[in-house]
């Protein structure tokens, strides 16, 4: 088996089967497995049912995110059922011995934020978590995804979890990258052309020039938007940049734990010759700014171009035409100059400190426009810190804006942050369901610089117009 | 499984829509059934939508037929849990979200996926006839449209489907093996 060249999929993959169940999944150690208050309560629940423990409390890490205020974190959380799911996180932590980052905590923040910047995410490992979002960690080279609340509970009492191996992907995009275009657009670009639904069934595994030079901070937003092509995961194979990130985190390894480690992540690429059951490939010249204008991350594009009809597109026509409703528009309507109500900045997709130096790259010199409400939410305190420390909080404050505290935010308005029905969002996060960001919104997808340019002019604008 | 179904030919139904978020903040598996596809059932006002399938009385019964890419998004099992809730044991679609396909079946709810043309065939036999019957056999693998005849059949994994005729569980297996993932443990660099 050695011989046979293999994916970097198949080779972390491999190393994680505990057993292999005939006809059915493989058994699948976990090195590193988030919660946090939303998905893990009857997970708990479960576990004191059936009257067992936590089998590894030190490989769980717990942060508080998707149901927290932004605005004064120092008070009491108002909503009952809020305080109930955040105090049920605190005392099952405590109660099994979890690391537990709550609201307040100097380390609290997004759970896919806070993995990475604090070294808990390392190349070669497998990590869950109860959010579709965890592909987030694939970034480094790790195989990431999200789970249901009945696998928490698995992960919880065996550490392993049941899954059958995915077919595997490759998506190559190489070429050079146009002014503008950021790795919010070419995630985006690519489920434009793929789907909302054309990886299902895989996992993905993200090459060619355009992720080689991009940034950690980059790569984990094209690895976090993976599930919103249906994928069960993106990966990106480990290499310098990903090594210079991780060198010196808090739980990154130290000394000669870090080379034998390092000796390791080096062997992480998939093989010459290795066998994907599908490979794509795009042009980077293709892409420029991304905008959404429906209720699915696929229907995506070009900030220049106009809304298709769905007969070009292939899909079905009620249910584009159910979506086009909802949103307000025609088909073959142009976006920019649509007058915009909100701008969200933030999330796991785009709420790492790139996402606001380009968010300020714009805004700098610039006034928030009068009929924007913008929402600017740092992934973590870590990231907020950043923040102020680079003086971006100078130039949003000069211009206008307010910062927030960390939190998942409008991004899925489980909390107060929710966008008012009918109203246009320019938000940077994952999804423009029906709703997701509050009863009736209108969610426009975008990168941190189109979001700042609707958020400086009030309308949606391309971005290149000012830079 | 024997039962006239609920259609709702959309595509790309997110758990969003199956459970909104706001409707998540139990720390109990309750009442999620109430909530199923909030938004799409109620006004704001709390008032049922007429024209929403599951305020039409015609329509009944324990499966539920969806348009392909049925439960993107969200890994949230409360959407899975607001479907069982509400009294559906199947659901049937050309094409499931991953994350819900195992939710699902975790939680006893039969995902049946069947071809584009088959799924077509059910949405007109149940637009003849509101309480046409589908005939969901697991240990056969097979669905039939009762009226018609017209029958196929779909996958699922032996073990999985041994646990679901079994009611086994997946953690009771995991139990059993738990001197092999020790074993294990001890032996990993991470």
């Amino acid at each position: 088996m050695s011989n046979t060249p293999r994916t970097l999929f198949d080779k972390v993959w491999d190393a994680h089967v505990v057993r292999q169940i005939e006809d059915g999944p493989s058994i699948l150690f976990i090195d590193r497995h988030f919660i946090h208050e939303v998905t893990s309560p009857v997970a708990f629940l479960g576990l004191q049912q059936r009257g067992i423990g936590v089998m590894f409390p030190d490989r769980t890490f717990a942060t508080a995110d998707h149901n927290t205020p932004t605005i004064n974190q120092h008070l009491p959380v108002q909503d009952p059922f809020s305080a109930n799911q955040l105090k049920a996180l605190e005392t099952n932590s405590s109660k099994y011995g979890i690391s537990h980052w709550g609201l307040g905590n100097p380390k609290n923040g997004i759970v896919h934020v806070v993995g990475p910047e604090n070294g808990i995410t390392l190349p070669g490992m497998t990590i869950v978590c109860g959010d579709s979002h965890t592909s987030t960690h694939g970034a480094f080279g790790a195989i990431a995804f999200g789970i249901g609340t009945s696998e928490v509970e698995m992960v919880l009492a065996s550490q392993c979890i049941m899954q059958p191996k995915a077919k595997k992907m490759r998506i190559a995009v190489d070429g050079k990258i146009g002014k503008g275009v950021t790795p919010k657009d070419v995630i985006l670009y690519i489920i434009a052309k793929i789907s909302a639904s054309g990886a299902t069934g895989y996992f993905v595994e993200y090459a060619g020039s355009v992720f080689e030079n991009m940034s950690m901070e980059g790569r984990m937003t094209v690895c976090n938007m993976s599930i919103e092509m249906g994928a069960r995961g993106g990966m990106i194979a480990p290499d310098e940049t990903t090594f210079n990130y991780i060198n010196g985190r808090e739980k990154a390894p130290k000394g000669a734990d870090w080379d034998k480690a390092l000796a390791y992540w080096k062997t992480l690429k998939t093989d010459e010759g290795a066998s994907f059951d599908v490979e794509l490939k795009y042009d980077a010249a293709d892409i420029e700014p991304m905008i959404t204008y429906g209720t699915n991350p696929g229907m995506g594009m070009g900030i220049s171009n106009k809304i298709p009809v769905a007969e070009a597109l292939g899909g079905g026509q009620a249910s584009f035409e159910k979506s086009l409703q909802y949103m307000g528009f025609q088909k073959e309507d142009s976006l920019i100059g649509k007058k915009v109500d909100y701008v969200f900045i933030g999330s796991c997709t785009n709420g790492r400190i790139e996402d606001f130096r380009a968010f300020a790259s714009i805004v700098k010199g610039r006034k928030k426009a009068d009929n924007v409400t913008a929402w600017i939410v740092p992934g973590s305190h870590i990231v907020e810190q950043q923040i102020k420390e680079e003086g971006i909080l100078d130039i949003l404050t000069e211009a206008g804006f307010q910062l927030r505290q960390p939190g998942c935010s409008a991004c899925l308005a489980m909390n107060d942050d929710k966008i008012p029905a009918g109203k246009y969002a320019v938000s940077t996060s994952n999804r423009n369901f029906e709703g997701r960001q509050g009863p009736g919104s209108r969610t426009l997808l975008a990168s941190p610089l189109v979001a700042a340019a609707a958020a400086v002019t009030g309308v949606v604008t391309d971005p290149r117009d000012l830079m | 499984m024997k039962s006239s179904a609920v259609p709702l030919p959309i595509e790309n139904v997110d758990t969003d829509q199956i459970i909104p978020a706001r409707f998540l903040k139990a720390t109990e598996r309750k009442g999620f059934g109430d909530n199923l596809f909030r938004d799409w059932r109620y006004n704001p006002d709390n008032t049922p939508k007429k024209d929403f399938v599951l305020n039409n009385p015609i329509y009944s019964g324990k499966i539920l037929v969806g348009g392909k890419n049925f439960g993107s998004g969200s890994s949230r099992e409360h959407a899975a849990w607001a479907i069982y809730d509400y009294g559906f044991r199947c659901v049937v679609s050309s094409f499931f979200a991953d994350i819900f396909k195992g939710n699902s079946l975790n939680v006893g709810i039969l995902p049946v996926q069947v071809s584009p043309m088959f799924l077509d065939s059910i949405f007109k036999a149940i637009e003849k006839d509101p309480k046409t019957e589908l005939e969901v056999n697991l240990p056969d693998q097979t669905i039939t449209i009762v009226a018609t005849g017209e029958k196929e059949s779909f996958g699922i994994n032996s073990y999985k489907k041994h646990n679901m005729t079994n009611g086994f569980d997946d953690i009771d297996y995991l139990q059993a093996m738990s001197a092999d993932i020790k074993g294990y443990a001890a032996a990993s660099p991470y």
